[in-house]
């Protein structure tokens, strides 16, 4: 089979596998509590990591962005440098590469294993269908709680960016603010919010298939978490692109 | 005199498991109906032909042993029972059911009446014995005490209560096959499948699940299907067989001149079709050479 043939073949089954599993929210059983533990397991679990990551990449931001900033005499503006980059881009493409190494290794390697050990087959065998007990709750909390990780990278970031303009340029943190303020527009907001919801559901889609398709053993579940990791980014970075652009033209944002 | 052989240990019948009254279930019509039916299966995987024509049923109360090389197809049969695979050709019929073409959601109701015990156990290993063996009822929502009550009763039959509590990783092998073999029970199936059920333990305790399968037969009226490449569990299946004594103590006894097995048969796959069937007499006595090469080792 080619690779565009291949290709086809697990977009398909990846689209089957949602497919079952949202299909099944509408009928009993519905696997509330294992949900809610899979949204702390990713929620809370993941807040450290970006957290962390917002913070520097916000540090970062300025940074780099100021002395140009200062050159062209609009250093003032560095608080809405930092803000669009973050809100509209970084913070949930980045948020989402951090939950997409930590969450989709994790869920792939789980599920991989389960595999390789029989455990769904008997999961099967005992009648219940592996798409609700398991695809479900893990795809559902990564559409939920990405959006929060991704609003709370946004705001440490702001704080990262405002602490070394602060520390390091001996900026007002009065300025930092109101630039953040007169740069973040509604919209800005909406998009970064929207953004999160596909991305979760690609790391969750992905993750889940790699794990439950893999072959080959103990090997194979190594093969299949670094698929998952590695695909999953890929996309989110592609979708990206698309997204962004698509943002742009319904909630016409990107201009000044 | 026959040759007695009482289980040392072995639990009292009365509360784990009644025998079930077999004195008028010769006349019940539903006998009459395989349990287990294979009509000219065929299942090829890329251009590897594995099973070409598989024809078998399984009578109720019937143990139906299939022996055969590892790779052969064995395990095969059994997940294609369980629906999990799906022959390429033919027809898989249980209890007068025909799932050859039966999707997930109807595989559910069937798989409601099949118990699996798989080849290392399969145990959820994040779940306790007792959550493991409770995991079908939990799915059904059925209240607490019965499912505590129903649990305790199925790890008595497998002399396994006192590990209620351990975490499937503080289990021996053997432990984890017969938390498995609980597991497969909880519901009282009237189907159980056994896939290579002893491989990789020692005699004693591969005796042990050989045990509890000859008391799913004789004592419960289960038709089972029994995967294995050991002639041993070939001896202990086809020779011997579960009686319970006026004390509720369950003894197993040989074959001789008080009673004959008749509801177990031997089965061998070669080439993916049945290359035998019968009783294992008959196997022993087969002038082929590949069977005796098979079942001498030699």
């Amino acid at each position: 089979m080619d690779l565009f043939t291949r290709f086809l073949a697990e977009l398909q089954e990846i689209s089957l596998l949602i497919w079952e599993a949202f299909a099944g929210l509408f009928s009993r059983p519905r696997y509330i509590a294992e949900t809610t533990r899979q949204m702390d397991l990713i929620g809370v679990g993941s807040l450290p990591i970006v957290l962390l990551t917002g913070f520097f990449t916000g540090g970062v931001l300025v940074l780099q962005t100021y002395p140009t900033l200062e050159y062209y005499s609009i250093q003032n503006e560095a608080g809405r440098s930092v803000a669009t980059s973050l809100i509209r881009e970084l913070g949930p493409v980045l948020s989402a590469l951090m939950v997409s190494g930590r969450i989709g290794s994790a869920i792939s390697a789980e599920l991989g294993s389960m595999v390789v050990s029989q455990q769904i087959d008997a999961m099967r065998a005992l009648g219940t269908n592996p798409s609700r007990k398991l695809v479900a709750p893990r795809v559902l909390a990564l559409i939920f709680m990405l959006p929060l990780l991704t609003v709370a990278a946004d705001i440490f970031g702001l704080f990262g960016g405002g602490i070394v303009a602060s520390l390091l340029y001996n900026q007002d943190y009065h300025v930092f603010i109101d630039s953040v303020r007169n740069g973040i527009k509604t919209e800005d907001i909406i998009a970064g919010m929207i953004k999160p919801l596909f991305f979760g559901l690609i790391i969750g889609s992905v993750a889940c298939y790699k794990g439950l398709s893999t072959t080959g053993g103990t090997v194979g579940v190594g093969r299949a978490t670094t698929n998952a990791v590695v695909i999953s980014s890929i996309w989110v970075i592609i979708f990206d692109f698309f997204l962004s652009k698509a943002l742009q033209v319904i909630l016409d944002i990107g201009r000044i | 005199m026959l040759d007695s052989q009482t289980a040392e240990n072995t639990p009292l019948i009365d509360e784990a498991l009644e025998p079930t009254d077999l004195e008028d279930a010769v006349d019940e019509p539903d006998r009459v109906q395989p349990a287990i039916e294979f009509r000219d299966v065929h299942l090829s995987f890329d251009d590897q032909k594995i099973l070409n024509g598989i024809c078998f049923s399984v009578r109720r109360g019937e143990t139906k042993i299939i022996l055969g090389r590892s790779g052969g197809g064995k395990s095969t049969i059994i997940r294609m029972i369980l629906g999990l695979l799906k022959p390429d050709s033919g027809q898989i019929v249980i209890d007068g059911e025909d799932i050859t073409d039966h999707g997930e959601e109807e595989m559910m109701s069937i798989r409601q009446k099949i118990g699996m015990v798989f080849q290392e156990g399969a145990l959820f290993d994040s779940l306790s014995v007792f959550e493991n063996v409770a995991y079908r009822l939990i799915e059904q929502g059925v209240d607490h005490e019965e499912i505590e009550h129903e649990v305790r009763r199925m790890l008595r039959f497998v002399d396994l209560e006192d590990a209620i509590d351990k975490m499937p990783i503080e289990l021996s092998g053997g432990m984890r096959r017969r938390v498995g073999i609980a597991r497969a029970l909880i519901g009282d199936p009237s189907i159980v499948l056994f896939d290579e059920p002893t491989a990789g333990l020692d005699p004693p305790t591969a005796r042990t699940i050989c045990e509890l399968a000859i008391k799913l037969r004789d004592l419960q009226d289960v038709s089972s299907i029994f995967v294995t490449h050991e002639m041993n569990n070939v001896r202990y299946l086809s020779s011997e067989y579960a009686t319970v004594e006026p004390d509720g103590r369950v003894i197993f006894e040989n074959e001789g001149e008080r009673l004959c097995l008749l509801n177990t048969e031997v089965i061998m796959l070669r080439q993916g079709k049945v290359g035998f069937s019968g009783s294992d007499e008959q196997l022993r006595n087969v002038k082929d050479e590949y069977i005796q090469r098979f079942i001498n080792g030699k």
